[in-house]
Order: C-alpha cells, then sequence, then structure tokens
C-alpha cells in the first residue's frame, strides 16, 4: 500500500502497463503524470521513449504513429489539451489504434479556469473513445492498467478520466500492484495492422462514400462501413470491459465488473446519479437522507462510453424519483448524463420522474449537504403525475 | 459480396495501378498527343519526357511514342501546360461525346 495522489496512481498504472511510448504536454493538473513518467524514464524504471512535443495534437500524433508501427502508448491531458488534441482524438479512434490517456478533467475557458469539472472530457464524447471515470485514486491506477487490455482486445482507444485536484491532487491509501502480477494480466500488444517498409500500405488514405475494388478484386470498406465497424466495436465493448473487469477482480481482489458502481440501491425509491468523484459525495448525501428516513440510493456512472444502457434500466427500476447530477452542460439542453439516462430509459416501462441537478463547474465546492437539500427540494415530485422540467436546475447564486 | 469479407479493421491499401478505383471516370476533358510534335517521337530518342515526369498520376509511359493511360487519368493537364512543343491538347468529354453521336 502506497500513499499516492491521482496522478501518481495514473503515472504508475502507465509504468506497470509497460507502456512503451509517452508523448505529453504539461498541463494544469495533469502536470505531475508528464513529471513523473519523464523520471521513471530518466531514472531508468522504465524502458519506454519519452517524446517531447510542442502541443497536445502532436502528443497524440505521435501516440497514435508510435501505435501504429506496433508501440504501447500513452498520453494524458486536461480541459484546453483535450480541445486542442480534438482532431487527433478522431483520429486515433477511427484508425483503431489503442492509445490510453488519462485524462484530468478540468473546466474549459472562456473565462479561464484551472479547477475541475467534466466539461473537457464531456465534449469529446462522440469522437469514438471509450470513457471511464474514476471515483478514487485506486481505480485510476486500476482503470489504467484494465484500459489496455481492452483498448488493445477491441482496438478502441480509452480515456480515464478524473476529476481534477479531487482526485489528482488528493493523496489516499493505493494499493500498487507488483510489476509480475500486471504482467500476468497483461499480455504485449499484438497491433491489427502494422506499417512496414517490408510490405509496403497506405493506411487510413482518402476514403470515397461507396465501397472500392481492390486490385485483387476484394470489396473495401467505404467511409459508412468503417464508421459502422467503430459503432459495431464500441457496442461488443462492454462484453470486454466486463470479462477483463472480472478477472481484473479475480487476480487483484478488487472487482471491475460492473460499469456502474451501486450503493443503497435495494430498497431505494430515489437515486442519485452521478459520475467520478461527485458518486463519492453522492453516498455521503444519500447516508444523510437515509438518517431522515428517505430511502435514497447511488448509481455512479463508471463506463460512459459505451453507455451502460441495459445496467442503468435494471439499476433503476424501482427508482420513483431520479436525480442526476452533472458537472457539465450541453447548453441550450440539459447535463450530458441526465440525457443519457433519459434516453436509457425510454421505452423501457421504467418510468421514474427525473431531475437533473448542474452542479460543481470551474471547481465551485459541491458538499454532501448540497446534494441532500437538492434531493429534499425535489420530494414533492414524488405525487402521482409530476412532470420532468424541461430544463435543469443549476446549484449557484445567481 | 459484403465489405466485411475484406477483413481489414481500419482502411487500408497496397502500392497497385488502379487502387484507388477507376479514377479516369473523374475526369471532364482528357489530353490528346500529336505524335508528329512530340520530342522524342520527331528525334526518334529517349528526350524531353518532361509529361512522364510531371503527371501527378504516373499513367504516362517513358516511351516513344508516349502513352497515357486513360483508364487512371483524371484529366488534370499538368501534361499539356508542360510540353514544350505544345503537343498536348485538352479536349472536352461531354463535347467529344456529342460529337461522336452527332
Amino acid at each position: 500500500m502506497q500513499i499516492l495522489d491521482g496522478n501518481r496512481a495514473a503515472a504508475q498504472g502507465a509504468k506497470l502497463a509497460r507502456v512503451q511510448v509517452i508523448a505529453a504536454y504539461p498541463i494544469t493538473p495533469q502536470t505531475p503524470v508528464t513529471e513523473s513518467l519523464s523520471e521513471f524514464v530518466e531514472g531508468g524504471e522504465l524502458s519506454a521513449e519519452y517524446i517531447a512535443v510542442e502541443g497536445e495534437h502532436s502528443a497524440l500524433a505521435v501516440c497514435a504513429s508510435a501505435s501504429m508501427v506496433g508501440a504501447r502508448t500513452f498520453t494524458g491531458t486536461s480541459s484546453h489539451g483535450l480541445a486542442y488534441m480534438h482532431e487527433m482524438l478522431h483520429w486515433t479512434a477511427g484508425a483503431r489504434l489503442p492509445v490510453v490517456l488519462a485524462c484530468v478533467n478540468r473546466a474549459i475557458g472562456a473565462p479561464w479556469s484551472i479547477l475541475n469539472d467534466q466539461q473537457d472530457s464531456i465534449s469529446q464524447r462522440d469522437t469514438g473513445w471509450i470513457q471511464t471515470y474514476a471515483r478514487n485514486n485506486q481505480e485510476i491506477l486500476d482503470s489504467i492498467i484494465q484500459a489496455y487490455r481492452i483498448a488493445e482486445t477491441v482496438y478502441v482507444p480509452v480515456m480515464v478520466c478524473y476529476d481534477g485536484y479531487i482526485l489528482s491532487h488528493t493523496e489516499m491509501p493505493v494499493d500498487v500492484p507488483s510489476q509480475e502480477a500486471v504482467d500476468r494480466f497483461l499480455p504485449a500488444y499484438r497491433p491489427h495492422t502494422i506499417l512496414d517498409p517490408a510490405t509496403p500500405k497506405n493506411y487510413n488514405l482518402v476514403t470515397l462514400a461507396n465501397p472500392r475494388l481492390n486490385t485483387d478484386g476484394i470489396l473495401c470498406h467505404g467511409y459508412m462501413e468503417l464508421r459502422y465497424l467503430l459503432q459495431e466495436a464500441l457496442q461488443n465493448s462492454r462484453e470486454t470491459i466486463t470479462k477483463v473487469g472480472q478477472e481484473f477482480g479475480k487476480q487483484f481482489g478488487r472487482d471491475y465488473s460492473n460499469m456502474l458502481w451501486e450503493d443503497k440501491l435495494d430498497d431505494a425509491d430515489i437515486v442519485i446519479v452521478a459520475m467520478g468523484s461527485l458518486a463519492m459525495e453522492a453516498i455521503v448525501a444519500a447516508d444523510m437522507l437515509r438518517e431522515e428516513g428517505h430511502k435514497v440510493g447511488v448509481l455512479g456512472l463508471r463506463v460512459f462510453r459505451p453507455f451502460p444502457k441495459s445496467g442503468v434500466v435494471e439499476a433503476l427500476q424501482n427508482a420513483r424519483l431520479v436525480l442526476v447530477f452533472d458537472k457539465n452542460i450541453s447548453y441550450g439542453l440539459e447535463g450530458a448524463t441526465c440525457s443519457e439516462i433519459k434516453s436509457a430509459l425510454y421505452g423501457q416501462r421504467v418510468n421514474p420522474v427525473v431531475r437533473n441537478f448542474i452542479v460543481g463547474l470551474g471547481g465551485r465546492d459541491v458538499k454532501a449537504g448540497e446534494l441532500a437539500a437538492a434531493v429534499n427540494r425535489s420530494l414533492p415530485l414524488l405525487k402521482e403525475g409530476a412532470l420532468n422540467a424541461e430544463y435543469p436546475e443549476w446549484v449557484c447564486h445567481i | 459480396m459484403r465489405t466485411r469479407d475484406c477483413q481489414h479493421i481500419c482502411d487500408e491499401s497496397s502500392p497497385g495501378i488502379g487502387e484507388a478505383g477507376r479514377t479516369g471516370e473523374w475526369r471532364n476533358s482528357f489530353p490528346v498527343i500529336d505524335q508528329t510534335k512530340c520530342i522524342p517521337v520527331r528525334q526518334s530518342k529517349a528526350s524531353c519526357f518532361l509529361c512522364w515526369l510531371y503527371c501527378p498520376d504516373a499513367v504516362i509511359s517513358k516511351t516513344i511514342p508516349v502513352q497515357i493511360n486513360l483508364e487512371y487519368c483524371k484529366g488534370c493537364g499538368i501534361c499539356a501546360q508542360i510540353c514544350p512543343a505544345q503537343a498536348i491538347t485538352m479536349v472536352d468529354e461531354a463535347e467529344f461525346c456529342s460529337e461522336q453521336d452527332s
């Protein structure tokens, strides 16, 4: 057991995964990840190429290219850095390269903020990456090790997200597994295709709308078929995520076979839904509300893409009131998690009243008491016939 | 035949003539060589070949006479521009076809 902050847990995870190429550009609050990894490489603890780049776009371009020639690659970033990577995020997923990225969640400007919310990674939701959100530092380390196994099985890149400062700069006890144990769990990377001068190939060239007969007379995918395959890979990745999580549990004693975390859901008719460290705060709020006599449980989203639709429906089947707390907003509509929860429930004959709260943007502290108060304000909605509000409620001082 | 049979996981191709499809279909004008003006033909020896050198699609042969593969020529007209003897003329496909019809 070691005392590690979230960033050092992430760096340890990458090291234990024996990453071969690291390219990252320092940005608050991710900087200690790059510092730790460059120390490992410089000190000879990790046999990897650490490639200094001039920005995040290049960082991911380096990782994608290295992945194409058969290297296991790692990068990390936050906020504007992730936004700057946007083009390469699409490219990495489209080329089906199993890069693993640690996203230390931070708000996006304008105005400048270095503090936490989840707008950065939520804004990259549709780039074709698997996204996981950690609740504590142990989960960060465990998720990065699992991420390689998942990514290299389904050939989809994985973004391991964790809250800036709340996790990245907070020290917690973390069980760091031995290198031998991780080696047993994580086999060497086997690329699906490899760029090799011995057999010249052109990958991800200009692809026209329709399938194309190649010179061997084989009908090759058009653009749309390749997009179908990416969607299919993410749909099917649920099985791999579950299996890898289960095997991780068997080997290390911490089970990740569920894409959701549940707390006190068995008898709950009121359910708080949250993602990342906020889900831990929600557990405290639920305990407070239980002392007041309300049957409150918590559903934490661990995996956001692929979205665990069936798991959400199952977890909420007895809920009468669902309160979704989002540290992000899809402007003009509502928090992204809330939209996903509603979408999962539609047509499933599970019809709780769903309330959405926007909290904790730009590092605004979210106290368990505030979550509990928001739940209390919503209790009158439990009466028959209450309708969902059109827009979310903001927990702020406007 | 379905595209899944190609077993590609991402887009890929190998170098080969026509790997990008029949790109000649993209053309709206095509080059015609007046062999009586072409320098290598007139001199009966390997010379000039600027059209071969400049063709971005590598569809012009370095032979006497010079030949253009219209299956893949996209009709960009660079060869006509670069020819010092003005031996190459670009002919509009639509006009050519309507003349053929009449």
